[in-house]
């Protein structure tokens, strides 16, 4: 094998070297970033509900965020008497760091050539891949907990054991409709999955109920509307974080934004193909280039931009969920949903194998792809249940209208216990 | 990166997830406080993860990390919460000094059985050399497709004999929790 310079894994000290760099330079983007998606949800908020946003600290209120930061710095952080002072100041770390931690496994651009070696843009390409970045967020679940436990207020506790009941369920949702995607792919480890999508297609149309369940279970996991029940401010003032002030009610919000940015990462890496450029090869073969990772690096900024973007497009969007509605939603069709889909999947892949079409091929897409087509027609109207889609296509006949208004009259006296 | 074994490297980490561990399990079982307890046992939970990433054991490891510490003691922390046991220098304990007495032997009396058990081969499997060795088994297969391969081929039957088990104690949770005499009103 010819030894090219470009292909080499750089040694012990530049690769350590080349690590340290990494880390700092992915934290410092990620900690703009994170100020930054605030003051993005907050003009996006004010474009949906017909308002200008933030517009008075520099051009376009631009240094809205800079002056927040400054504003939190100095503000006074009180300490409510009777909180449990350890767990009370460990709480915000944790929340802040779980979410940060994770971002370490996620590929997020082409390898970058330097006169050391070839640089991959990965901070630690760890084996286990996939599985870390779950196993790290939902130790994240701790920060809300704790927060809520110490701050000894009763709607505080209530949003920390929300939080906890809420994450642990749409975590087994979230992990199952991984393994989907892990089946298909054949590996655990990210920059892996990259390259398989980037060959074969993303896993957005060949998997797309997973995609939709990862989906969901990830709005459940960053508790973000319409799953924010853990700060429910119309039941629980502001839930785990109503004692917090300052710099550490600050941490929270940080918190909630990097998990944001880690589940849209997450999403696009899994899902979207990561860094990989549609529709044209030249960035994934041939020497590595400056130009090639610049560009993949674009790419995979503007696939999380999006993602974001629907996260605060469904928050100013959709009202919260009821508690039971959440817990039935997740338990009772999330979880059946990503169970029979492994199943689905694998004997898919398994009668693809038998009838001797190989993986990557062409046949093999085209037979995944009209399987999710049909799989998410069939989805969508158990979902539905009749409820907004055929409605909206056709008339409704009349006694079907009157059946709806007797329900809907026999549900105005609030009958406990009754759902539908 | 180069994946030569780093016995000092190694070691250092070993005594220092070592030691984190062995303090937090003694926390744990010491505190009054059942949230402080549990948090300590979290801590136990994550140094473990760390020893087996350490011994190449990656997927052991992240599912450590997801499952005992990630999704178990969430539950335990969220009924501890929920029972709301009042504060801690309530608590008091119900044994007296003979059954901590008692407790603490039983205690030393476990550790020397494995000191004993494992008398032969205690000292060889600390020293960096026999664990170099293990290291550079290197596995085919990424690090999940060994443990499925014995998992699936080997110990199907105990497989899936604990499979059932679990489904059990899930079957056997829901009958319990529902109340007595109540119909599904959903």
């Amino acid at each position: 094998m010819p030894l090219d310079p470009m292909q080499l894994e750089p040694a012990f000290w530049p690769f350590l070297i080349a690590t340290v760099v990494k880390m700092l330079v992915v934290f410092t983007l990620y900690m703009v970033v994170v100020a930054y998606s605030t003051l993005a949800e907050r003009k996006v908020s004010a474009w949906i509900q017909d308002r200008h946003g933030p517009n008075r600290v520099g051009p376009w209120g631009l240094f809205q965020v800079l002056a927040d930061g400054v504003k939190n710095f100095v503000k006074e952080e009180s300490m409510p008497g009777d909180v449990n002072r350890p767990t009370f100041l460990l709480a915000p770390a944790i929340a802040f760091t779980m979410a940060l931690t994770a971002w370490a496994v996620i590929p997020f651009g082409a390898p970058l050539p330097t006169p050391w070696g070839k640089i991959d843009l990965i901070v630690a390409d760890a084996p286990i891949g996939v599985l870390y970045p779950l196993a790290i967020t939902s130790l994240g679940v701790y920060g809300i907990v704790l927060a809520g436990w110490s701050s000894n207020n009763k709607y505080s506790l209530l949003g920390g054991l929300r939080a906890s009941a809420q994450m642990v369920s749409y975590e087994v949702a979230m992990g199952l409709s991984v393994v989907a995607v892990l089946l298909l792919m054949g590996n655990v480890s990210l920059p892996q999955v990259v390259a398989l999508q980037a060959a074969g297609g993303w896993n957005v149309v060949l998997l797309s109920v997973a995609a939709f369940v990862f989906m969901v279970s990830a709005f459940a996991e960053t508790n973000r509307v319409p799953f924010d029940m853990a700060e429910a401010e119309s039941e629980l003032i502001a839930g785990y974080h109503s004692e917090y002030s300052a710099m550490k009610f600050s941490m929270f919000f940080i918190a909630e934004y990097a998990n944001m940015l880690t589940a849209s990462a997450m999403f696009a890496t899994l899902f979207l193909g990561g860094w990989d450029i549609p529709f044209t090869d030249w960035d994934t073969t041939g020497p590595a280039t400056v130009a090639k990772a610049l560009a993949t690096f674009a790419i995979f900024a503007a696939k999380i931009g999006a993602f974001m973007l629907f996260f605060i497009w469904i928050r100013w969007t959709l009202p919260r969920f009821r508690y039971d509605q959440l817990m039935s939603l997740g338990w009772k069709f999330m979880l059946p949903v990503a169970l029979a889909y492994i199943v689905i999947v694998s004997t898919g892949m398994l009668l693809l194998d038998i009838a001797g079409v190989t993986r990557g091929s062409g046949a093999y897409l085209l037979a995944f792809l009209g399987l999710n087509v049909v799989l998410m027609g069939l989805l969508f109207v158990i979902l539905d249940r009749g409820r907004l889609i055929s409605p909206a296509s056709s008339r409704l006949d009349r006694a079907r209208v009157d059946r709806l208004r007797a329900v809907a009259a026999g549900r105005s006296s609030i009958a406990a216990g009754e759902v539908r | 990166m180069d994946n030569t074994f780093h016995p000092l490297f190694y070691s250092f980490h070993f005594y220092l997830f070592g030691l984190i561990a062995v303090a937090s399990a003694l926390l744990f079982v010491t505190r009054k406080s059942p949230v402080a307890a549990a948090l300590w046992l979290v801590n136990v939970m994550f140094c473990l993860a760390a020893l087996y990433l350490m011994l190449d054991a990656q997927f052991i490891g992240a599912i450590q990390v997801l499952v005992y510490a990630g999704a178990i003691m969430v539950v335990f922390l969220f009924v501890v919460m929920l029972l709301n046991l009042g504060h801690p220098s309530e608590l008091a304990d119900i044994r007296g000094s003979g059954g901590r007495l008692a407790a603490g032997a039983v205690g030393l009396a476990l550790l020397a059985e494995v000191a004993v058990l494992t008398r032969a081969r205690f000292p060889a499997q600390l020293t960096p050399k026999a664990a170099a060795a293990l290291a550079q088994v290197e596995q085919p297969g990424g690090v999940i497709a060994p443990i499925a391969d014995s998992l699936f081929r080997e110990h199907l039957l105990a497989f899936e004999l604990t499979s059932i088990l679990l489904l059990t104690a899930i079957a056997g949770a829901v009958v319990l929790g529902r109340k007595r005499g109540a119909t599904d009103a959903r």
